[in-house]
């Protein structure tokens, strides 16, 4: 069962009473709001995504609702919660649907310590996955989003998630948030991807979300195996230049940008040693978009055969 | 009853029964777990369960998501192990040369001298005790050798020196754990004041001969004292600190001596009411065996019908969290009062007015300290 297969009116109902159940890949989130945008945004972002039931183990409970006292009401806010606790800045009631996207980032960035998570974007053809580890700034979302409306499926824009029984990645194909210029690259780029309202003012800036495509979506649960490391960077006005790196070099950039690589420690180091040895290790300097989705094109393709 | 109640009841049931019998847990249905990890998350007491079923063997006879969930647990808590271990082989190294006696404390003695209550226990720091006399020269030492003494405000600046037990903590420059130096078990200001020479002096050296670890009665003691003494308003007191309580019980019940010097020792270190609500409580939670003279040498220190009854009806209101899509205000209600007595144990009643209204002040103007979720970054690990 999807989202959608349930009235508007079952979902706001379920989200302000027992709570709406929904899958992003292998995590099960069980989320509470009595906000009419997150409602309104639920229903138009996660249409697609699958339902769970209720009588399983949810990963996470979470909840973004209107505070109870003064600023219900006089400036109102949105307050993000784990498991009723409400250990979190408040934001702006406007911004209550980035807030809950983040969130959901959060929860599974600091518990899901059974697998390794790598800070990087993964989409993936035939069976074989690239992973773009990098640093926020450097455009890892926006050749993400662009490449996944160009042919590759999404597993994540912002985690490598690495099953440690046999180093296959993980999809979690969540949505995209877009900051500021990106937003008008990805409208110009793909016409037909599905972004959402701007949030203006965000502590981000101007954030948008681009839901993944449907075959993203419907094929969360088929893992993929790590082939290509690209290390990506977006300097404006720079010609494009994509060059193969030492794979001892790799290993550090990857274990470096990881959010748990110490937490499974040998583990970890197994892991991304396997990674390193599988894959073909680049980095990548591009300023337009076109260019570099078809030099990663003709990279993986000479790589694929 | 209604429905907070029942579900309050329900949720304290489920955690108690995994404590006690995991051995069952293999059979539970998957919403009751769905419960548990919820309820023994917020008591950190997921990586319990985790050690307790792989020493049973019965990781593999539970649902794949528990599970990972209680691997997720463990491999954080294994981690700690880690840097905790190696935090003390640099303290070791950092303090060659100098006989400063090192007794460590709580979660790190649990862990070194290898105490039933140590495995799936989630701890953080390293606590070391010594006497108050060389706390300036371990301080100076480590502070030459890489450590730094961490920045807080002048308010608990002088709230540590002044009034506490301990020095505000030490932080090596290229690594995160915590080193907490006592010089004694509460603060000065406390009206407990437990002889700290009398728990230096009956330390007990581990394998590694400069480091020490209490004496068992003084650990038990201690385990008590910092059950009920250092509480917070939210947490209340801490069930997995009663279960250390009664892992500790059930351990050293076995040496010979034990209990006969568990009682003397209270009272010579004037720790006989945390000792009697220690056992108290252990018993009725833990059903811990404890022998009927102990029971009887402390019926003299027992406090008055009306504190009892209180404390009877507040520490198991306080001790467990309920549910938590059902919060119970009653429960936090007797957390807060109990917050409230431990510190007013602590401290004379005017400095404890002033300290609860600066801390009431901070939380007033927001100051505490809040997670911006914009900001995930790999450091918030």
């Amino acid at each position: 069962m999807r989202i959608a297969d349930q009235s508007i009116k079952v979902l706001e109902d379920n989200l302000k009473n027992c709570g709406l159940y929904v899958k992003f890949g292998s995590f099960t989130v069980r989320i509470h709001s009595d906000i009419p945008s997150v409602s309104e945004l639920v229903n138009h972002f996660y249409a697609i995504y699958p339902c769970a039931s209720g009588d399983e183990i949810i990963d996470f409970h979470i909840g973004i609702e209107k505070p109870k006292g003064l600023r219900r009401w006089y400036r109102p806010q949105s307050l993000f919660s784990v498991d009723g606790r409400l250990t979190f800045q408040p934001y702006p009631v406007e911004h209550a649907f980035p807030a809950l996207e983040w969130g959901i980032n959060w929860c599974i960035a600091t518990r899901a310590h059974h697998l390794l998570m790598l800070h990087s974007a993964v989409v993936e053809r035939n069976g074989n996955a690239i992973l773009f580890p990098a640093w926020p700034g450097h455009g890892k979302s926006t050749l993400c989003t662009a490449l996944v409306h160009s042919g590759w499926r999404l597993l994540s824009d912002e985690f490598g998630l690495v099953r440690p029984e046999d180093g296959q990645l993980l999809p979690i194909p969540r949505l995209i948030p877009l900051k500021n210029e990106s937003i008008d690259v990805i409208r110009q780029f793909s016409p037909g991807a599905i972004i959402g309202p701007s949030f203006y003012g965000t502590r981000k800036g101007t954030v948008a979300h681009v839901r993944p495509p449907e075959d993203s979506i419907y094929r969360m649960d088929e893992p993929a195996k790590p082939r290509w490391l690209i290390f990506p960077r977006w300097i404006a006005n720079a010609p494009l230049r994509i060059e193969p790196i030492p794979k001892s070099q790799a290993f550090l950039m990857v274990a470096t940008n990881s959010f748990n690589y110490d937490v499974l420690d040998q583990t970890s180091y197994r892991l991304v040693t396997d990674m390193v040895n599988n894959c073909d290790c680049h980095t990548l300097v591009y300023s337009d978009l076109y260019e570099a989705i078809s030099a990663i094109d003709d990279l993986t393709r000479i790589g694929h055969e | 009853m209604s429905k907070t109640d029942s579900e309050t009841r329900r949720a304290n049931q489920l955690l108690l029964e995994a404590i006690q019998s995991p051995e069952k847990l293999p059979s539970l249905p998957l919403t009751d777990w769905d419960l548990l990890i919820r309820v023994a998350r917020r008591v950190r007491l997921l990586g319990r369960l985790e050690a307790d079923l792989s020493s049973m063997g019965l990781l593999d006879n539970i649902p794949s998501k528990a599970a990972e969930h209680l691997r997720a647990s463990r491999n954080v808590i294994e981690h700690r192990r880690t840097l905790v271990t190696w935090e003390i082989n640099r303290i070791l190294w950092a303090l060659k040369g100098t006989d400063v006696p090192l007794i460590l404390l709580k979660g790190a003695a649990y862990m070194m001298a290898g105490l039933p209550s140590a495995p799936g226990r989630l701890f953080a720091d390293v606590d070391l005790l010594t006497p108050e006399d060389r706390v300036l020269e371990l301080e100076e030492k480590l502070v030459s050798k890489g450590w730094y003494k961490t920045e807080i405000d002048p308010y608990d600046d002088r709230y540590y020196r002044v009034w506490m037990h301990e020095i505000p903590p030490l932080r090596h420059r290229e690594r995160g754990t915590e080193i907490d130096i006592h010089h004694r078990m509460l603060p000065r200001t406390s009206r407990l004041q437990p002889d700290p020479a009398l728990m230096i002096e009956a330390a007990r050296p581990l394998a590694e001969p400069r480091l020490c670890i209490l004496a068992p009665a003084d650990m038990v003691l201690h385990s008590m004292v910092h059950l009920f003494l250092e509480g917070d308003p939210v947490e209340g007191l801490r069930f997995r600190d009663l279960l250390d309580v009664h892992l500790l019980l059930c351990h050293f019940g076995q040496e010979s001596g034990f209990w006969e010097s568990l009682v003397p020792r209270a009272s010579q270190l004037g720790l006989t009411r945390p000792l009697f609500y220690g056992l108290r409580y252990s018993e009725q939670f833990f059903s811990t065996k404890i022998p009927d003279f102990v029971q009887f040498e402390l019926w003299g220190c027992k406090p008055n019908w009306l504190v009892r009854t209180l404390m009877d009806h507040l520490v198991p209101l306080a001790i467990l969290h309920g549910h938590p899509d059902y919060p119970n205000s009653w429960a936090s209600l007797a957390r807060w009062l109990l917050y409230i007595r431990s510190h007013w144990l602590k401290m004379p009643p005017l400095l404890l007015v002033r300290h609860l209204s600066y801390k009431a002040y901070l939380r007033l103007r927001g100051i505490t300290k809040k997670v911006d979720l914009a900001q995930l970054d790999l450091r918030q690990q």
